[in-house]
């Protein structure tokens, strides 16, 4: 599904990607992590399009195509979705009605029926469920005066409500207490299948006991350092990125 | 008076004398005879201060030399031929159907709708009202009014012809809303309007005035509009003042407000069309106790501008004012909001606020922003506060990595802003019509519309 060959990214001059390689198949969850700096959100907001990174050497294939041919607003129409770290608030745009045209949109990229009001709310509702977020949380602007908590909620709602078939969590568990965990990582589990791929960048180890992934790998100055299954978190966990720097270190050396 | 006065107004040397000579000289548009003191009066006081020009503080931003050398027609504007169908455009759907509608600044009965108004309520055209109940309406429109420094004001008093008249009695509510639409039919050579509007609500009565001032035909026309609102003790009034006008006109317009013990009022101008627009909107809260919102939203493109003046007078002590104008502008668009809020020694306790917010969409367009204090008491709160704003760049990512193209997820963010700045409307069908229009301006707005 997704094929990132020796990504290279900077921002105002500055590198932050140094050759990422990474593939991803259809039904796989994929995890990165790294500390702080590494570059995760920066490979995330890549994917996701965003303008103020400059892709400076490598390539990304998406379902066959090149990926970063493409705008923000196409990709998500050919199913990528990025849960944002930082959700963003859009004071005076209600949530509910942002994502029917968010919806519509993509429904008409692929040459499907636009949904009505009747049946957006029916849809809506039954995707609400599965993130246990309020209702009335729909009526209310994007994310304006959202705790962190339901921000993310709102994000995985977003999720469940545009069945991407590529997302990509930024840190969505940041922040979140362990009710919020629960239901957030219940939301993202309900949403594997074997049509779908996930890669879930997070800082820690704990989101991984509710998302068991695929494949964990770690991020270190802008590359993938480590890869492994998903014993490799919990070794993370244990002995902290340091080992994994003088391992790095000697890779680097050595190569 | 004499001949030599009238051609010593600055700038211009016939139209607004000549106008005026054929007022003065007699006929059916000199009105009745107790206005004519108060026309030569307003005459020679507009003679005295002349066309502002951008020396002028209360002018630096807005160019009006033009006024002075575009010539109008000493006759006036020759009569309607306005059909139902040119104002379909301007239709507000309000419920009701109290519409006085007049044509080039005059009333044209067969486009206008009174249905029989319950006991308390007088909506008349200003020319009946001035024939008709002459002691209501004359002291308002010959007294000095303490607003009468402002050149326009004065020539709206020197040369009106026609308007409104609305009065409520004491104790009375009208809920259904009174709409006034003013129409500017242009072309051929200049032509120019001076619709006076008097609002008079009795101690404790209640109503809300829709007045629209819109334009047909591509002809330069003037429209120089005078509205007096008197709240009397008690008595709440919601007016709005709606401006779509054409690319080529110029208006001119004025909104002033007396308020007396505890009335509250709120005016609203919402500017969607004309090429340069000036809203003088004045208030003197002489009373304890006023509240009083003045709250705009200004659309501009192309080369439109729009000039929103403000004073708000706390004479009195305990009153509130509140003032939210909100300006989107595009193209070669300029917004202008200057906003003077004057405390008197008096007026303690009093709470005045002023918000002014622009949003910036292009890289021509301009915004100054003007506020001003004026505090002689020692006991009050003020605030402004101002800002001018583009696009936010993370918000248009946000959006159009949910999937919605660049220009829909502009548009989207223009209309939340512009939204923002009609949602005190209380009149539930002029915001939704005032939605439509904002978002008819913008690029996907019909796809929006569905959306929304």
């Amino acid at each position: 599904m997704l094929e990132i060959k020796n990504l290279h990214a900077s921002v105002d001059g500055k590198e932050i990607l140094k050759g990422i390689n990474l593939t991803v198949n259809a039904g796989e969850v994929h995890s990165i992590m790294g500390p702080n700096g590494s570059g995760k959100s920066t490979l995330a907001q890549v994917l996701a399009g965003r303008d103020t990174y400059e892709v400076t050497e490598g390539s990304v294939t998406y379902k066959g195509q090149d990926l970063l041919d493409m705008e923000p607003d196409v990709r998500a129409c050919e199913g990528v979705f990025l849960a944002f770290q930082y959700p963003v608030e859009i004071p005076g745009v209600s949530t509910s009605y942002f994502l029917k045209a968010a919806l519509n949109s993509i429904r008409k990229h692929r040459g499907e029926t636009e949904l009505d009001a009747f049946d957006f709310l029916a849809y809506v509702k039954e995707k609400a469920k599965l993130v246990d977020i309020d209702e009335t949380l729909l009526q209310r602007a994007i994310n304006e005066g959202f705790s962190g908590g339901e921000k993310k909620r709102n994000e995985i709602f977003q999720m469940a409500v545009l069945a991407p078939s590529l997302a990509i969590l930024d840190e969505t568990d940041s922040g979140l207490d362990i009710d919020a965990l629960k239901i957030v990582s219940g939301g993202v589990n309900a949403m594997r299948g074997p049509d779908r791929a996930m890669i879930v960048i997070t800082h820690y180890q704990r989101l991984l006991d509710h998302i068991v992934p695929d494949f964990v790998h770690v991020l270190r100055d802008g590359r993938i350092v480590k890869s492994g299954g998903k014993d490799l978190a919990l070794h993370l966990e244990e002995h902290g990125y340091a080992e994994i720097d003088v391992q790095s270190a000697s890779v680097v050396t050595s190569s | 008076m004499t001949e030599a006065t009238m051609v010593n107004v600055k700038g211009n040397k016939s139209s607004f004398a000549a106008r005026f000579d054929r007022i003065t000289k007699g006929g059916s548009d000199s009105g009745p005879s107790w206005l004519m003191p108060a026309r030569q009066a307003a005459f020679a006081r507009f003679t005295e201060l002349g066309i502002p020009t951008t020396r002028d503080e209360e002018w630096r931003f807005t160019n009006v030399k033009r006024l002075g050398e575009l010539v109008f027609d000493p006759n006036g504007a020759a009569p309607s031929t306005m059909s139902n169908d040119q104002l379909t455009p301007f239709d507000l759907d309000l419920p009701g159907g109290i519409k006085l509608v007049f044509v080039n600044g005059c009333f044209d009965a067969s486009l206008s709708t009174v249905p029989a108004l319950s006991t308390g309520v007088t909506v008349l055209p200003l020319v009946e009202a001035m024939a008709t109940q002459g002691s209501l309406v004359e002291p308002h429109l010959t007294g000095c009014s303490p607003f009468e420094d402002e050149p326009f004001a004065s020539l709206n008093t020197a040369l009106m012809q026609d308007g409104a008249f609305v009065h409520v009695a004491k104790g009375t509510a009208i809920e259904t809303p009174i709409e006034l639409l003013f129409v500017s039919s242009s072309g051929g050579s200049p032509s120019a309007a001076y619709p006076r509007v008097l609002i008079v609500a009795d101690q404790s009565s209640q109503l809300t005035v829709i007045e629209s001032h819109v334009g047909v035909g591509d002809g330069v026309y003037f429209t120089n509009s005078v509205t007096d609102i008197v709240a009397g003790e008690n008595a709440i009034v919601d007016h709005y003042k709606v401006t779509r006008e054409t690319d080529d006109a110029i208006h001119i317009g004025a909104v002033r407000l007396h308020q007396l013990r505890s009335s509250n009022v709120s005016s609203h101008a919402v500017t969607i069309g004309g090429g340069l627009v000036r809203h003088n909107i004045n208030t003197i809260m002489d009373g304890e106790g006023c509240t009083c919102n003045l709250n705009g939203l200004y659309s501009v493109d192309g080369m439109q501008q729009v000039d929103n003046h403000l004073v708000v007078d706390h004479a009195k002590p305990h009153c509130d004012s509140r003032e939210y104008f909100k300006g989107v502008l595009d193209g070669h668009g300029k917004g202008i909001f200057s906003g003077r809020i004057i405390v008197r020694e008096d007026a303690q306790k009093t709470d005045g606020k002023q918000t002014n917010m622009s949003l910036l969409l292009s890289d021509h367009a301009q915004v100054e922003c003007k506020p001003q204090l004026e505090i002689f008491a020692d006991d009050v709160k003020c605030t402004h506060g101002a800002t001018i704003g583009q696009i936010s760049e993370e918000a248009l990512f946000y959006l159009r990595a949910r999937g919605l193209s660049a220009e829909a997820a502009r548009s989207l963010l223009v209309y939340a802003f512009a939204r923002d700045g009609l949602a005190q409307i209380r009149v539930e069908p002029l915001r939704d019509q005032l939605s439509k229009l904002i978002l008819a301006k913008l690029p996907h707005g019909d796809v929006l519309r569905e959306t929304v």
